[in-house]
């Protein structure tokens, strides 16, 4: 049996080093290429389709087309700006990465916001934090009285310049989704970097200590787990009362939630994937987990994706590849239309096989029991 | 056969109920609940699994509870120390019998 080669982690985005893969198209065709298998006789019956073989699988299931029903979260991708640069970053963010999301763009997401009523703000990036409009748009969106989650990469609250940022969002009780692969050093070092989960832990500390993830503050703490390798996750559920007896006896933590996300073959997971030939075995493996009922309640029914510039997508993912809305949508903040976009029918590729795996994942987790 | 083991074997274990089909199904109903989360979790159970796959040295357990321990939430240092566990039993197994040795050797020595 080939033991897949094992390459040093890269420490820079796929831009920075000019490989073919930070290409979009490059990531489609790739994706596109592989053979997906049908172990579970998926596709049997169905004419081969070498295109969007996701669309199959939902017709398969009933779900084609897929359409929006509403919209519930409002997800801001300030930009690709990152002090880690983990292996699986689907948005290949990172320190060498510039692109941010200015002072009028942001103004024109809050007076769209101002015009609707989605109760959930959702604030991504790369380091969210650490575009300059983040304590702009968090204020913006607590004075209209919506709910506030900031992405967080924890590492970010103890770095230089950012250290008021814990009490900041405290005292606008943003609701922090912080990432962390294991609640050991190994894994969570492995892909996110030497030394991530030594600061990942005293930033919870700190968290803590604000009144974070204590019962009764508001304050809440959702820890995010994602596989570190080419397997999916375990589900949120099994995992939570270990995390919480784990990290209270080793480190005295508390948290609220733990969720689980299956990691999406795009950008530098995909570039691992293939850099360790694990690329189709992980499709098939994806493919052959593809669950109706998660297909039923993926996310981007849900939720509109911003992008830095203002561009609208159906979620962080197909943001990242740069699929804009389509089927005659709004594509832009400046075209906002909250009506249109609730009934939007949404765009899919292979990708989407991530969300629709085993008990479905989405950026609030597992979408079945 | 070009080899004893072949790793396909593993996806299509099920096949062996082709025959004794009535066994094969009492087996895998078994084999399914014994896994479910009970007094022990799955996971725990996945670990044990994992630890019995060294000792008896199956490459196809080992292939299935390398994955089911990782896609359960734990991490290469619980695998590897699942797998310790599997070695000092085996190794201890060996070493106490030692005792035997040096009764019957104390017996007939001088």
């Amino acid at each position: 049996m080939a033991t897949p080669p094992k390459t040093a982690a890269p420490r820079t985005s796929l831009l920075f080093r000019k490989e073919p893969l930070s290409s979009v198209q490059a990531q489609l065709d790739l994706l596109g290429s592989v053979d997906l298998g049908d172990e579970s006789g998926l596709f049997t019956g169905l004419a081969s389709a070498p295109g969007n073989t996701f669309d199959l699988a939902l017709e398969r299931s009933g779900s084609f087309p897929l359409q929006a029903t509403g919209v519930e979260t409002y997800q801001l991708n300030l930009g690709r700006v990152c002090n880690q640069t983990c292996m699986h970053c689907h948005v290949d963010a990172g320190p060498d990465r510039r692109e941010n999301m200015d002072h009028a763009t942001a103004e024109l997401a809050m007076q769209v916001l101002a015009q609707t009523d989605i109760p959930t703000v959702d604030i991504t990036g790369g380091a969210p934090e650490m575009c300059p409009e983040f304590k702009y748009i968090v204020r913006e969106s607590r004075a209209l009285g919506r709910r506030i989650l900031d992405r967080c990469n924890l590492t970010i609250l103890s770095a230089k310049g950012y250290e008021d940022l814990p009490e900041f969002l405290a005292e606008h009780e943003v609701e922090i989704v912080c990432s962390l692969p294991h609640y050991r050093a190994l894994s969570t070092d492995k892909q996110r970097g030497d030394g991530t989960f030594a600061k990942s832990i005293a930033a919870l500390q700190l968290l803590n200590s604000l009144g974070y993830g204590k019962p009764g503050t508001g304050l809440r703490i959702t820890l995010v787990t994602n596989p570190v390798g080419a397997f999916m996750p375990a589900g949120q559920a099994s995992l939570e009362d270990e995390w919480k007896g784990q990290l209270m006896a080793n480190f005295g933590i508390e948290f609220n939630d733990l969720i689980s996300i299956t990691n999406m073959p795009i950008s530098r997971y995909l570039e691992w994937l293939e850099s360790t030939n694990n690329l189709e075995g992980y499709l098939q493996k994806l493919v052959a987990a593809y669950n109706p009922a998660a297909a039923v309640g993926v996310m981007c029914k849900t939720t509109i994706s911003v992008d830095w510039k203002g561009y609208l997508y159906d979620c962080d993912f197909n943001q990242m590849l740069e699929m804009k809305l389509g089927y005659g949508a709004p594509t832009h903040l400046s075209e906002f239309d909250v009506s249109k976009l609730a009934k939007r029918r949404i765009s899919t590729n292979r990708h989407c096989f991530g969300c629709t795996a085993g008990t479905g994942s989405s950026c609030g987790g597992s979408l079945t029991d | 056969m070009t080899s004893y083991y072949d790793p396909k074997h593993l996806e299509h274990f099920g096949d062996i109920g082709e025959h004794a089909s009535e066994l094969s199904a009492k087996f895998f109903d078994y084999y399914g609940a014994v896994f479910e989360d009970g007094a022990l979790t799955a996971r725990e159970k996945a670990l044990i699994a994992l630890g019995v796959a060294h000792a008896v040295q199956c490459p196809y357990c080992i292939e299935a509870y390398t994955k089911s321990t990782l896609e359960k939430g734990c991490d290469p240092e619980q695998l590897t120390e699942a797998v310790h566990v599997a070695t000092a039993i085996r190794g201890g197994a060996s070493l106490i019998h030692g005792m035997q040795m040096k009764k019957v050797a104390g017996d007939l020595g001088m």
